[in-house]
């Protein structure tokens, strides 16, 4: 069945290609073999056909020819349907094999897979190993990539529910997309907020049940200057003033707070160190700093302070 | 942890590894149109070198030989019968050797497609960020001529970014290039978080991976006597060798795109209640099991090697959190955070 399937849709592409001209539906049943006989029959499957090969993202076109009248056929420009000369150095076609593998396993890996395909069709001889030894990867673990990324491919306005940091609720957000970015492996979205009539940057694996269409293709409109890498690099930025917390370590512990310290001595106490460290976030130290349990003192801020007792009292409430 | 096992498992330190990793694309069975790109593009490969192996196009384009012989076949089978009957594609693969004489309008292959053009553009792109890029003018070429090949459907690409911030331990990542470039054995400080510990060991270099947005060095570690990725930001210091890298042929490279971490049933099962702010840790940590308690409360289980990680990680979260099992877990960590109230009195 898909054996015959293929055949068809094979000698379909050919006989459209070939022609110079459009050709009619009754013509291509007669060139075209594998159609059932009835005419009904013939037009469903042809129309599915049309569908399967446009998927594929090969130019049917529909038109008629001068002189003909006004009945409808049917061409493939080969103009349109070839891919351009292209040409690759050996370094290049080195890179592009790497590019290729960035994303094994992923979202776009058939896809990518797909490309490499044409270009080898092209002569490309696209090398595998090409850096020995470096292999970087793209994951798109969060279910809501590959809708988002045909979102934004296709310009639909979106749905989805989200769960906001620290939020226990899951809110219905809508979605103009303009873009997804990838910061340091983990995916965003960004686009025009429509309830909140603002831009809005979401993270992709806050991201909660299925990502709805709802807008038809073409529909969004990027702004002209719209700059979704600033939007997601600034998400999380907090200008909070720059502060330093002074610590009791203990004496070969803290490696990790250690590393980062503007000064480091010997405390009164044998065994012990004091240390000086920046910080930003006073919740976040907090929560580094609780980790290191009875090896790590907090001697000033109180605020700091106050609040690795909490998270600690927290534990045993 | 049982004697002996903390050397297998101590570097792992599972969970400082963050992410799931890997979800990947489900397998699906190939359908008639998959067999027809295939063969859309089999014709234009053979046409572009005039001669081709039969062995060397199957490895192409991942087939078999029958499967291939089995294509050409097809191809050679085409017949269109208005207004004359013909053969449109000629072709012989005789003595392993394949040669197209009549490609007819199919000598070349299909356009890119928009997915296909963004994966490739977006990967490429991906690489120009890459501090580990020796050669970046290719790069900026090969983006140029694709962009140009694709035409139109190199437009969406730009929608999609992938950036990586300046990351510490840029001077770690130059002397790891290194010494992959001359297979170099180099003797690392590493910190291993878990335990708060800075260890030495003497590693042979295998890969460079760069993963969720980390750089890792995956090589075959001596002191364990097995293969261990280190995290290039936990480096503490690095030092090339003047000795030659010697891999042992069983060290073999980790799988990196089912995740980094793979529990093994031996590992500690661990179950956490985590409250609103406490529910990252379902996002970072690749866990077995993830339920809804309602008013956001999550309940997970997770399997690791090393209790001391989760110790650690209950003391972090706090009233955001709480360990429930295993029993002797929950009692260490209620010490532990007894001790460190006592330091304040």
């Amino acid at each position: 069945m898909s054996r015959r399937k293929t055949e068809r849709l094979l000698s379909l592409v050919v006989c459209l290609l070939s022609a110079n001209r459009y050709l009619t539906a009754a013509q291509i049943r007669e060139a075209v073999p594998g159609y059932p006989d009835s005419f009904e029959a013939f037009k469903r499957m042809f129309e599915r056909d049309k569908d399967e090969l446009r998927e594929l993202g090969i130019p049917l076109e529909t038109g008629s020819n001068s002189g003909d009248g006004d009945e409808v056929g049917y061409r493939i420009p080969r103009q349109a349907y070839v891919l351009p000369e292209i040409r690759l150095e050996p370094d290049e076609a080195a890179v592009l094999g790497l590019a290729a593998r960035v994303w094994r396993r992923a979202e776009l890996a058939g896809a990518a897979e797909g490309a490499l395909l044409k270009l080898r069709a092209a002569g490309i001889e696209a090398e595998d190993a090409s850096q020995p030894g470096i292999e970087p990867r793209l994951s798109t673990g969060e279910a809501a990539f590959g809708p988002l990324w045909e979102a934004v491919r296709d310009r639909r306005a979106v749905a989805f529910g989200y769960r906001g940091a620290g939020r226990s609720q899951v809110q219905e957000r809508h979605l103009e997309p303009w873009g997804v970015v990838n910061r340091n492996g983990r995916w965003y979205v960004v686009g025009q907020d429509s309830d909140r009539g603002a831009e809005r940057v979401f993270r992709l694996s806050r991201i909660e049940g299925p990502v709805a269409f709802t807008g038809p293709p073409g529909a969004v409109v990027v702004p002209d200057g719209a700059d979704v890498r600033g939007a997601v690099r600034n998400w999380d930025f907090d200008p909070t003033e720059n502060r330093t917390g002074v610590l009791r370590v203990r004496s070969g512990r803290g490696h990790g707070l250690r590393r980062h310290a503007l000064s480091a001595e010997p405390a009164g106490q044998p065994g012990w160190d004091t240390i000086t460290v920046p910080f930003t976030d006073t919740g976040w130290q907090a929560e580094q700093l609780a980790s290191l349990g009875a090896d790590v003192v907090v001697l000033d801020p109180p605020d700091l302070r106050e609040a690795v007792i909490t998270r600690l009292k927290g534990v045993l409430a | 942890m049982p004697p002996g096992a903390p050397e297998a498992s101590e570097d792992d330190n599972v969970t400082d590894i963050a992410g799931r990793g890997g979800a990947g694309v489900p397998a699906r069975p190939p359908t008639a149109t998959d067999r027809l790109q295939r063969l859309l593009a089999l014709v234009p490969y053979v046409v572009s070198r005039k001669v081709v192996g039969m062995a060397e196009t199957a490895a192409a384009f991942g087939v078999t030989e029958r499967q291939l012989m089995d294509d050409l076949n097809m191809l050679w089978c085409v017949e269109l019968r208005s207004p004359d009957p013909y053969c449109p594609i000629d072709l012989s693969y005789e003595g392993g050797e394949i040669v197209v004489s009549e490609a007819e309008s199919i000598d070349r292959p299909l356009r890119l497609g928009v997915d296909e053009a963004s994966a490739l553009l977006v990967g490429l792109r991906m690489l120009a960020e890459l501090p580990g890029m020796g050669d970046r003018s290719a790069l900026g070429r090969t983006i140029a001529k694709l962009e140009a090949a694709a035409g139109a459907a190199a437009g969406p690409s730009s929608q999609v970014a992938v950036q990586l911030d300046q990351q510490p331990g840029q001077a770690v990542l130059a002397e790891v290039t290194e010494a992959l470039a001359q297979a170099r054995r180099v003797h690392l400080s590493y910190y291993v978080p878990g335990r708060d510990e800075a260890t030495e060991r003497d590693v042979d270099p295998m890969r460079l991976v760069l993963v969720e947005g980390r750089n890792y060095l995956e090589g075959w570690c001596r002191r364990a006597g097995a293969v261990r990725l280190f995290r290039l930001d936990r480096i503490l210091s690095i030092k090339l060798l003047e000795v030659p890298a010697e891999v042992p042929p069983e060290a073999v490279p980790r799988d990196v795109d089912q995740g980094l971490f793979r529990p093994s049933a031996a590992d500690t099962r661990v179950v956490l209640e985590l409250a609103g702010p406490g529910r990252w840790v379902a996002e970072y940590y690749p866990c077995e099991e993830v339920r809804e308690l309602g008013d956001g409360r999550l309940r997970v289980s997770l399997r690791t090697p090393d209790t001391q990680w989760v110790r650690r990680l209950a003391l972090r979260l706090g009233p955001d959190g709480r360990v429930t099992e295993p029993p002797e877990v929950v009692a260490m960590i209620a010490a532990d955070a007894a001790a460190a109230l006592r330091q304040y009195g």
